[in-house]
């Protein structure tokens, strides 16, 4: 009788117990892993951003140092504890300009401004449903795929955020096609692809044409179905990449001469990223087709003097045999290292490899969930 | 229904076929039918040891089971606070159940960590199913007029049920409440009403009707409408700390039933229709910057079906059902602007299902069985690129059971075969799989209370239509997902009847193993996913349940029960990243409390849950850990008359502590919050 008794006690005590014993939940640490150093030229390190798989709500940034070849994963929590959240929910893309980072936090419907140095807060511009982020004269570019506020509240298209990069204000915004996707600065003209990826199969076929100064479009240059990648090269030509029905319209690379704003070449390859550096854009290609259910990955070179795919890849084969998911791209322009992430299988942490010019592999390592998008950051302020 | 000409005719031989084995062979047997005996419904005789029992609120434990089951009833339903099936599954071992919150968010239940897609939900020995996306919300059913829940880990332990009982990894049966005219009154009625936080205003409605000797009526219905709306609160340390309130998560929903029993005989008929109908909000996951929602979903589910069970001589048995089902359901997302406008899907499924079983006696201690089920699966949905697929099921399960006074042996072989057909596109490959199941029980001693158990079973899922045929996602090319499961377990009852007048233990070990797991893995498109038979899992888990009843002086009972589970829930997919880390959402230790206390009229209760640490996604590292939670709920509950009518009135408040917590990260559930009931028989 009286154990009974005492382990009744025993029982309200443990319960109690739980109770009062609630656990500190502190803000994750960044980590810091070392790494080989690089040669600090122009540029210094970049910014690594991690999107996370949606509705997870982990989006993070990585910061690779050149000089001391720390790499820092993780490093948004512990400069910014007061973040409601953190960075939130798929980290679509970002960019360095001046001393500010831009990211674009997708399904958090903001671009999040920080201070280069130091990874604080300086902003949250909300922008719903954006998508990718460019910079020309002082100002940054944002594309979104829903413009409630601003083109009302059933239109299906997108539009152009224009945000002054000093008061970090939206100051003019301009209506594009559906679901548009990245953009890229030639002149006193922005280029935009166009993707009407909700609607399929009514895709979008156009890369919309905004003038910089009056902040209108002026035209839209029909190109193909699906478009997605835009990128610029030294000699005003743009590369945009249509990424087909995902059936029976395969992913095909346009390049459009932006003095005649016609389609001057078009390459039959898949093209999921893109880096143009000097005469050279590295793309990755990776392509399933529902039909034969099969993959197609190639990292393919292309001479942008020339226009014309070069023969091999530009990965060493050790690391394209490693690389499950390839996902990331960026080459440094100084060095030409390649900078390349396999995001794996989405839900747990990716790889981030350095292979040189050389095709020397310097360094691998882990990163956040889904590693994809880069930023350069430069020695002093000057603008890339 | 769309249906091509071969299985038609298939259909309608299978249809004929069934009605003239029912019509023709019932007179042949019913002639030499013997008087009605002490037949059993179930092969066990699962009463046996309550009868001694002074309280009726105790745990049911079933000493003979040779796979291991957990019983909610009655009055021991009645005392966890719960609103929906899905708040009392909570309370089982071995079960996470995966909840997105509030009233309105998908609960679904996932046993020994096998998947939810493991566990097949049957009501009133009917299964319900999804077959285009596998998940069976346990929110939309109401406590109210549910009897008992009882969870099978393998299944339930007869060999006298259709062929899909056999089948799934895990069994659960919703039984809802059976009129009982003992008292010599024709006419029950029973009204209830319940309100509180979120908005709540729940009433319900239930009558009994003795029609004649033969027949008798039940119908009930309840209605639920709330706001869904409650506080939540995230914070770190050192850190941000916001607290909101939980939008869009409003609900609105009718669930009304008609049921026919009739007895005749040696043997009982029923003809059962259920309909549900809801409109609901969807909150969505709480994200940096984004706290309010505005999908919304609707659901209307309807069933009609008919069982029929005759012994038709001291040594054959027939059960006979057939079903007809149709569900709707309408998603709306008004942020997904398309040409036509907002992303408006519509879904809809329709099954038929027949089932005949037959089992023979062949001695006192020897029975056989031969199940055999049909089932076609139809979804049509207004989406780009569907493939309109219709799924022919054929299940078999030749059974036998043999029962000794100290040993039972129970042997199943189990036989699929799944035919898909699509209208348009790749459609999936027909399977056939074949699936054997051993069971057993034995008394080493001379107590009856005391029995040890092992089982082995090997069962599948198929994949779902979503699986297969999701635009963009599905992969035709899948195979079942199968699951390997041993158990060794016992059960013992004591019963002093003393100051402790009974104590009872039961408890597991066991090792599971997934293979074919079915999980979405990136395409080399990058910008799509699409479903793998990639994942692998070993699980190796212990779980422990007890219950006491201790008696004080001056009738006043007390009833606790503890149940703890240890799981080791390991991917082992290989050349996995996440090698050798545990699977997400599956806490190493968790367990239960329940307790209460009854004096003449009044009855207290406090029950207790607790879920250890567990990762939100695969990979054990710092960002995906998630920290314990656990909560405390209260009830005070007074049953007498009033006015001469019997009466009930409750008051809850659960998450006492009010602690603020995720079972699924980013979807927060409510803190304290208040239910008061009330109930009327007339």
């Amino acid at each position: 009788m009286k154990t009974n008794f005492k382990f009744l006690i025993l029982l309200v005590l443990v319960a109690i117990g739980f109770q009062s014993c609630q656990e500190d939940d502190p803000i994750i640490p960044e980590e810091v892993v070392v790494l080989p150093p690089e040669t600090a030229t122009t540029v210094e390190g970049f910014y690594l951003l991690n999107e996370g798989n949606m509705n997870m709500n982990k989006s993070s940034l990585d910061y690779y140092d050149y000089k001391s070849g720390s790499y820092r994963r993780n490093v948004y929590g512990q400069a910014n504890p007061e973040a409601t959240l953190g960075l939130g929910d798929v980290g679509n893309d970002i960019g360095i300009y001046g001393s500010k980072v831009y990211a674009v936090i997708n399904n958090s419907n903001k671009v999040e401004v920080m201070d280069a140095a130091t990874t604080k807060r300086l902003k949250v511009i909300d922008v719903k449903n954006c998508r990718y982020v460019t910079f020309a004269n002082g100002k940054a570019y944002a594309s979104a795929y829903d413009g409630e506020v601003q083109l009302g509240e059933n239109s299906p298209n997108g539009f152009v955020a224009e945000i002054d990069t000093t008061s970090l204000k939206i100051t003019r915004t301009v209506k594009v096609g559906r679901q548009p996707e990245e953009m890229a600065v030639v002149g006193d003209k922005l280029y935009i692809a166009n993707s009407g990826g909700y609607s399929p199969p009514n895709y979008e076929r156009t890369v919309s044409v905004i003038d910089l100064k009056t902040f209108t479009k002026i035209k839209d240059i029909d190109v193909a179905i699906n478009l997605h990648r835009l990128k610029a090269d030294a000699d005003g030509d743009i590369y945009v990449s249509s990424r087909g029905d995902y059936y029976d319209t395969p992913s095909k690379l346009f390049v459009i001469d932006t003095k005649t704003d016609k389609i001057k070449k078009t390459f039959d390859i898949a093209c999921s990223n893109i880096s143009i550096v000097g005469d050279k854009a590295y793309i990755i290609g990776s392509e399933f087709s529902y039909v034969t259910f099969k993959w197609k990955i190639n990292y393919s070179m292309i001479d942008v003097k020339k226009e014309i795919l070069l023969e091999g890849s530009f990965l060493p084969k050790t690391v394209s045999d490693e690389i499950k998911t390839p996902y990331g791209l960026a080459v440094d322009p100084f060095s030409l290292n390649v900078y390349i992430t396999d995001a794996g299988d989405y839900v747990s942490p990716g790889k981030l490899y350095c292979v040189d010019k050389d095709g020397v592999t310097k360094f691998k390592v882990i990163t956040g969930d889904i590693p994809a998008h880069f930023a350069f950051k430069y020695k002093k302020t000057t603008i890339k | 229904m769309h249906l091509c000409e071969n299985r038609r005719f298939c259909l309608k031989h299978g249809g004929l076929f069934l009605l003239l084995w029912i019509l023709f062979w019932n007179p042949i047997y019913a002639q030499n039918n013997l008087p009605k005996n002490n037949k059993e419904s179930d092969s066990l005789k699962k009463h046996q040891l309550n009868e001694v029992i002074v309280t009726t609120s105790k745990r049911e434990f079933k000493v003979e089971s040779p796979m291991p089951v957990q019983i909610l009833s009655g009055k021991q339903l009645e005392k966890l606070n719960s609103l929906s099936v899905a708040d009392a599954v909570r309370y089982f071992s071995g079960v996470q159940l995966k909840d997105y919150g509030g009233i309105g968010g998908l609960k679904t239940i996932n046993v020994r960590s096998l998947g939810s897609a493991h566990t097949a939900v049957f009501y009133d020995g009917m299964s319900v199913g999804n077959a285009q996306n596998g998940q069976v919300d346990l929110g939309k059913y109401s406590l109210d007029n549910i009897e008992a829940i009882e969870l099978y880990n393998g299944q339930k332990s007869t060999i006298f049920q259709p062929a899909r009982g056999f089948f799934s990894s895990n069994t659960l049966f919703l039984k809802t409440k059976v009129p009982d005219f003992s008292s010599g009154k024709t006419t029950k009625i029973r009204t209830s009403v319940k309100t509180g936080s979120f908005g709540l205003f729940n009433p319900s409605f239930l009558y009994q009707q003795k029609i004649s000797s033969t027949f008798s009526l039940t119908a009930s219905a309840d209605w639920l409408k709330a706001d869904g709306k409650y506080k939540y609160r995230y914070q770190k340390t050192n850190g941000y700390d916001t607290t909101a309130v939980r939008q869009n998560g409003d609900i609105e929903a009718l669930r009304s039933e008609l049921a026919l029993h009739a007895k005749l005989g040696t043997g009982q008929a029923s003809l059962k229709t259920y309909y549900y109908d809801s409109e609901r909000g969807l909150p969505g996951a709480i994200l940096a910057n984004k706290y309010e929602y505005v999908q919304r979903q609707w659901d209307r589910n309807f069933f009609v079906h008919g069982s029929y069970q005759n012994s038709f001589s001291k040594k054959y048995e027939l059960l006979a059902n057939l079903k007809f089902s149709r569900d709707y359901n309408r998603y709306i997302d008004p942020d997904y602007k398309t040409l036509q406008g907002a992303l408006d899907n519509k879904y809809y499924q329709n099954e038929f299902y027949a089932s005949v079983v037959n089992q023979y006696t062949i001695k006192e201690w020897w029975k056989v069985s031969l199940a055999t089920d049909f089932s076609i699966n139809k979804l049509d949905a207004n989406l780009y690129r569907f493939p309109y697929p219709t799924r022919y099921s054929y299940l078999g399960a030749l059974s036998t059971e043999m029962h000794w006074s100290r040993l039972d042996i129970q042997a199943n072989f189990l036989g699929a075969y799944v035919d898909e057909q699509v209208k348009y596109y790749q459609q999936g490959d027909s399977q056939h799989v074949f699936c054997p199941v051993i069971s057993a029980s034995y008394q080493p001693f001379d107590t009856k209370n005391f029995r040890v158990r092992a089982f082995y079973k090997e069962s599948f899922r198929m994949p779902t239509f979503n699986d297969l045929y999701y635009t963009f996602i599905g992969n035709s090319s899948l195979k079942p997902e199968f699951t390997t499961q041993y158990d060794f377990g016992s059960t013992y009852i004591i019963e002093p009847k003393k100051f402790l007048q009974s104590a009872s233990f039961q408890a597991d070990v066991y090792y599971n193993h997934v293979k074919d797991k079915i999980v979405a893995m990136p395409s080399a498109n990058l910008f799509r996913w699409t479903m793998m038979n990639l994942g692998e899992v070993d699980i190796t888990g212990f779980e422990l349940n007890t219950n006491f009843v201790f008696r004080f002086p001056e009738q006043i009972f007390l009833d606790l029960g503890l149940s703890y589970t240890y799981q080791k829930a390991i991917d082992v997919t290989p050349k996995g990243t996440t090698y050798g880390d545990q699977i997400p959402y599956t806490p190493m230790n968790s367990g239960t409390a329940t307790s209460s206390i009854s004096w003449k009229n009044w009855q207290l209760n406090y029950s207790f849950i607790y879920t250890g640490e567990r990762y939100s996604q695969k990979a054990n590292i710092p960002v995906n850990f998630v920290k314990p939670w656990y909560t405390s709920d209260m009830a005070l509950i007074w049953d007498g008359k009033f006015l001469k009518l019997p009466t009930k009135i409750g008051a809850e408040v659960n998450n006492i502590f009010n602690q603020y917590y995720d079972v699924v990260l980013n979807f927060p559930m409510p803190g304290r919050n208040y239910r008061l009931s009330m109930s009327v028989n007339f």
